[in-house]
């Protein structure tokens, strides 16, 4: 049933855009957001917050304007190198950070994800400083397309990339590594008392979320044409935990309805009036109240748990 | 007498002053089921976390089949074939019983696959397997935070069991466990011992069990070990009496 139901909003989600062609960036935008919230979700898991996961969007959307801007044009090979960047950048920085919990990891996370913007803002000569870079339109398989082609391919990539993604953190986190994962959050003294390594089941899945923050960075980076600082500020961050507490961690799916959700509520808010902010920030109460376990929680269900 | 399992020679710990392990050794060889009985706070689950890593001795050493394992971090003692089950369970409370002992089985021979599922036939069988022995195969869908006392303790044994160890070390096995349980535990316990071979060292206030199942025992009293021998031996001991039967 819930495979069904998976199935039939993906196909929503493609058609939705022949409908409304405005949709299209939105709902691209909106499964970047997803990705690295995904990446969020995970540590969640952990226990572990991070506010500080724009860093890894960042550090992939430069990734594909500085490799684009030194001639690699192709948009597979930019897609995978600026995945391969964040993940590396979230090999350093996580060989650090696994070892603190709670509050500590969520603070230095955000001091690191500030130390990347203050370097994107003020290395002008390099990152352009607060006008940021562009991102070309890169070729598709050699072929070299009109902005709404490429726009058109990037969504319905997003798409197949969220579901195959999707599915292998699925797997990964019905994994042993993936329970070990949870299990951190619930009893670290027995995973060590099991033989278990409990900084390298943290730091692989550290690298996971930083690569999945990056290929959302990077769609981003590709829907909009440009990446500035911003994107690595803390209030990005911040959104990034937002969105993945309120699609609910209890599943991949999650991350991306959170992001589907606010994205569609900011774009419907927006229209109606400049306090927009304030029926965001009202429906997330609502939800956060009402809904524990997220948006998601209203489709999931526990796995054969008695209680 | 052939070379100990596990040797301990003159270990000396305190805390805040109040000497936990004064000078102690102790051994403990293949096929073994040694008790350690005692007052409250005279060291008796300070000697399990010496032998596991989890506190670092002032001075002294952990032998392991000969091999110094005595600064060596918990996780690698386990990977050495050391199990240990706690006086306080630890479990993973919001996994279900059937998670707890696969993620154990797990931890022994596939934790690094990434892509395949923790649940494969043959580890839920031996999962259950193991539930079965210990009374628990009619919880093992529950999670593992709502069962009561006495079967977070038999789970967190059979947690302990499915690491298959070559030396297990119990914290008092049969607290929380009613009257009318303790003995087939012990005994399920002691036939899954002897069945994979596994030496054991316990830690127990019920004298009735350290009676009936111990070959040895060791008498602890002010961090350091007043009397040893076999129970019946070990029992007719006034100063035991005492000092620690009397009081237990």
């Amino acid at each position: 049933m819930r495979v069904v139901l998976a199935a039939a909003s993906v196909i929503v989600l493609a058609i939705l855009p022949m409908f409304a062609p405005w949709l299209q960036f939105v709902l691209t935008l909106a499964i970047a957001k997803g990705f690295a919230a995904l990446g969020v979700a995970i540590l969640l898991r952990a226990g572990l917050i991070s506010i500080g996961h724009a860093m890894f969007f960042a550090a992939s959307a430069y990734g594909v304007a500085f490799l684009a801007a030194r001639g690699i044009g192709d948009f597979a090979s930019l897609l995978i190198l600026s995945v391969v960047i964040a993940a590396l950048t979230g090999v350093i920085v996580g060989a650090f950070l696994v070892r603190y919990r709670a509050i500590f990891f969520a603070m230095l996370n955000l001091a690191v994800s500030m130390v990347f913007y203050s370097l994107f803002a003020k290395l002008y000569g390099i990152t352009g400083g607060s006008d940021g870079m562009a991102v070309p339109i890169p070729s598709v398989f050699g072929m070299v397309l009109s902005e709404p082609a490429f726009k058109d391919v990037l969504f319905y990539l997003s798409l197949v990339l969220m579901v195959v993604v999707g599915l292998g953190v699925h797997r990964y986190l019905d994994s042993p590594l993936g329970h070990a994962l949870s299990a951190v959050h619930t009893n670290e003294v027995r995973l060590e008392y099991l033989g278990i390594p409990v900084w390298a089941v943290l730091l692989i899945a550290y690298v996971v979320s930083a690569a999945l923050a990056g290929l959302g960075g990077a769609i981003a980076g590709f829907a909009i044409g440009r990446v500035v600082p911003d994107f690595a500020f803390w209030t990005a961050s911040g959104h990034l935990v937002l969105v993945a507490v309120l699609g609910g961690i209890g599943g991949v799916p999650g991350a991306f309805i959170g992001a589907l959700f606010l994205e569609l509520l900011h774009t419907a808010a927006v229209t109606v009036t400049d306090a927009w902010n304030l029926i965001v920030g009202a429906a997330l109460i609502a939800v956060i109240m009402f809904m524990p376990k997220g948006l998601y929680g209203l489709f999931a269900r526990e796995k054969g748990a008695e209680r | 007498m052939t070379q100990p399992i596990l040797e301990a020679k003159d270990l000396h710990v305190a805390f805040n002053g109040v000497k936990a392990a004064d000078g102690v050794s102790l051994s403990i060889h293949d096929g073994e089921f040694l008790a350690i009985i005692g007052p409250n706070g005279s060291g008796k689950t300070t000697v399990l976390n010496l032998c596991t890593g989890y506190v670092r001795p002032k001075s002294g050493s952990v032998h392991l089949d000969g091999q110094d394992i005595t600064r060596l971090a918990p996780r690698a003692i386990a990977r050495l074939g050391v199990a240990r089950a706690f006086q306080i369970p630890q479990l993973f409370s919001d996994q279900r019983v059937i998670d707890n002992m696969m993620l154990s089985l797990a931890a022994k021979d596939g934790l690094w696959t990434m892509m395949r599922p923790l649940e494969t036939e043959a580890r839920r069988a031996e999962a259950e397997a193991l539930l079965g022995l210990v009374g628990l195969a009619d919880d093992r869908n529950r999670i593992s935070n709502t069962l009561p006392e006495g079967h977070r303790k038999l789970l967190d044994i059979a947690v302990a069991l499915a690491l298959k160890p070559r030396l297990l070390l119990l914290d008092e096995p049969t607290s929380g466990v009613s009257a009318l349980e303790r003995f087939p535990l012990m005994e399920a316990l002691m036939s899954a011992l002897r069945q994979r071979q596994i030496t054991a060292l316990f830690v127990e206030h019920d004298m009735d069990v350290v009676a009936r199942y111990a070959n040895r025992v060791l008498v602890w009293n002010a961090g350091n070990i007043m009397a040893e021998g076999h129970p019946d031996e070990v029992f007719k001991d006034q100063r035991v009496l005492q000092s620690v039967v009397g009081v237990a």
